[in-house]
């Protein structure tokens, strides 16, 4: 889905040649000193129990990819590379239950293991210390954004994903038989379901080539204005596309409800339950149908 | 652009091929409705899968054309009415009182045939 | 007299809408320009990762808006957008005209759920097919509507 994810700002970070400098100093120096800064980070993201979902070996081989994806985004300023890489980070490690926090909590442990190392190595010249702690904490507080807004916008992504599977399968549309559908409807409907509702039954019909609707609103606990007259507009969609919708389960509540209100229910083809809906659905599509003898006697054992 | 108005038996079958213009659509109606009377045809079939938006004033042009045509002896049927489409009419607010819908071709004929079928069978009771 | 309504049926407008810089402007005279109006928009919303759903729904407003403005100004235009509130994406779209503008701005808006509210222009119908509704109209001077979708 592009461009449905939020998007962030990012002012552009303006160089001089000085922080350039300090930079390729930097860079150069956490380099170096790579294997040692990433066993360390890769320790301290243990004791602060954090990715508990994850083997050692793998939150040292995502230390390692993170480490070095983000010395590249130190060194040339660019965070592409980056982003990337927590995006695919982030659709990895979210099905397995890694929470904001913890994304958040290794960034941070990361600046923090290579603040302490620039402290160390600059101890005696507080003056350098400074200028290279002036180029280090911008670039490395956008690099702690980035990773952390692109987990976030992926669970975002993957809740709204899941939050349309599961609209989709509270309202089945069920060929039950050659052009007949069935749409039980349980539970409260809102603007927004009675309109994924009837693009979903619209589909139905379509695909199905339905001629008639059977739509069970037993289930169904109240109904207002609103929602009654997305139901017309339901029913009447379905027309368009000729196919006959019978409402079936209304309760006395929702009749009142209805009545009250001035829904023209004379459009509206409306049976008692379920069963007589089916029934009349057959006799619309010319069925006929036939008593059932079932031999009960001979079942028994 | 004009729309090509097929002839078929008792019926006519218009089949809209692309978006039509206000003028257009006017055009068409009192196209069918004239010819209506010139075939003494006893239904029409307006195909509009290809139409992608039906607006205000294509919901009302096609209204009166069905009107027009029954009052002239001719059941209308609309067929191919997308499901997006038909989905934008009704919020819209917008109806096809009175006049029938087929999912395509082959139901829109279904349709009239069984329509047709049953007026003649009013008429040879009536006769008889 | 100035009348301006706003109706909003998605919560508090968000302060941060950020409107593309890119826009396409639509003339609209004749009935032809209708259909080139509601394809442009169409397109825009299919470039934008809109359901086809939701590009019908835009497009049928187009349509709509861009019809009054041939109905009752003659002429006007269309303007199109793409935006953005930091959270979602959206189409902007702008009818403007400098027609006779309307009398009584809130019932040629009304009508619930019927089929024609108000004055029958259809204004209460476009309400129902997006999701901001924004209108402003001068008598003697001309008619602004401006309606905005929110990709879902």
């Amino acid at each position: 889905m592009p461009g449905s994810e939020t998007t962030v700002v990012m002012t552009p970070v303006v160089r001089d040649e000085s922080t350039s400098g300090l930079l390729r100093e930097l860079v150069a120096h956490l380099r170096q000193n790579r294997t040692q800064l990433r066993e360390e980070w890769a320790r301290r993201i243990t004791e602060a129990k954090l990715l508990t979902a994850m083997s050692p070996e793998e939150v040292f081989a995502e230390a390692t990819a993170v480490y070095d994806n983000y010395l590249e985004a130190l060194e040339t300023g660019s965070i592409e590379a980056l982003e990337t890489y927590a995006r695919n980070l982030s659709e990895r490690i979210i099905p397995r239950g890694v929470e904001t926090n913890e994304v958040v909590g290794i960034v941070l442990l990361l600046r923090d293991v290579l603040a302490r190392s620039l402290f160390a190595k600059y101890r005696r010249d507080f003056e350098q210390l400074d200028h290279i702690l002036d180029a280090y904490e911008p670039a490395a507080n956008r690099i702690a954004i980035t990773v952390s807004v692109g987990f976030v916008q992926e669970r975002e992504r993957v809740i709204r994903q899941q939050q349309e599977a599961i609209r989709e399968l509270s309202t089945p549309v069920l060929p039950v038989r050659e052009r007949l559908l069935i749409l039980p409807i349980i539970g409260i409907i809102d603007p927004q379901r009675a309109r994924q509702l009837t693009e979903q039954l619209l589909r139905g019909i379509r695909v199905n080539r339905a001629k008639v609707v059977v739509m069970d609103i037993t289930g169904v606990p109240a109904m207002d204005a609103t929602v009654a007259n997305h139901l017309v507009q339901t029913v009447e969609a379905a027309r368009l596309l000729g196919a006959t919708v019978i409402v079936t389960g209304l309760s006395p509540e929702i009749a009142q409800t209805l009545v009250n209100i001035g829904v023209d229910l004379g459009k509206m083809n409306t049976v008692g339950d379920m069963q007589g809906g089916i029934e009349e659905a057959e006799r619309l599509l010319g069925y006929r149908v036939a008593p059932v003898v079932v031999e009960t006697a001979a079942a028994a054992p | 652009m004009t729309v090509p108005i097929l002839k078929q038996r008792d019926y006519l079958i218009a089949s809209i091929q692309a978006a039509l213009t206000d003028a257009d659509l006017k055009h068409l109606r009192d196209a069918l409705v004239a010819q209506v009377g010139d075939y003494r045809s006893r239904g029409v079939i307006v195909d509009v899968t290809a139409l992608d938006v039906m607006d205000s004033f294509a919901v009302r042009t096609l209204r009166d054309l069905a009107h027009m045509t029954r009052l002239r002896g001719a059941e209308t049927v609309i067929v191919g009415i997308q499901p997006e489409v038909a989905f934008a009419m009704t919020q819209l607010g917008l109806r096809l009182e009175g006049v029938a819908a087929a999912l395509d071709l082959e139901e829109g004929l279904a349709y009239l045939d069984s329509r047709v079928k049953r007026g003649g069978m009013t008429r040879q009771r009536l006769e008889g | 007299m100035s009348q301006r309504v706003t109706v909003n049926n998605t919560g508090p407008m968000t302060d941060g809408v950020r409107l593309d810089r890119a826009q396409i402007t639509v003339p609209i005279t004749s009935d032809l320009d209708i259909v080139a109006a509601r394809q442009r928009g169409r397109l825009l919303a299919v470039e934008l990762g809109y359901t086809a759903t939701q590009a019908t729904l835009i497009a049928t407003a187009i349509s709509e808006l861009a019809r009054n403005i041939v109905l009752y100004a003659t002429r006007g235009e269309i303007l199109l957008t793409g935006a953005n509130d930091g959270a979602r994406v959206g189409i902007v779209v702008t009818a403007r005209d400098q027609g006779p503008g309307i009398k009584d701005v809130p019932y040629a808006i009304a009508g619930g759920h019927s089929t024609s509210g108000g004055l029958g222009l259809g204004l209460a119908g476009v309400r129902r097919l997006m999701d901001v509704f924004e209108i402003t109209s001068l008598l003697g001077q001309g008619t602004t509507v401006t309606v905005t979708s929110w990709k879902r």
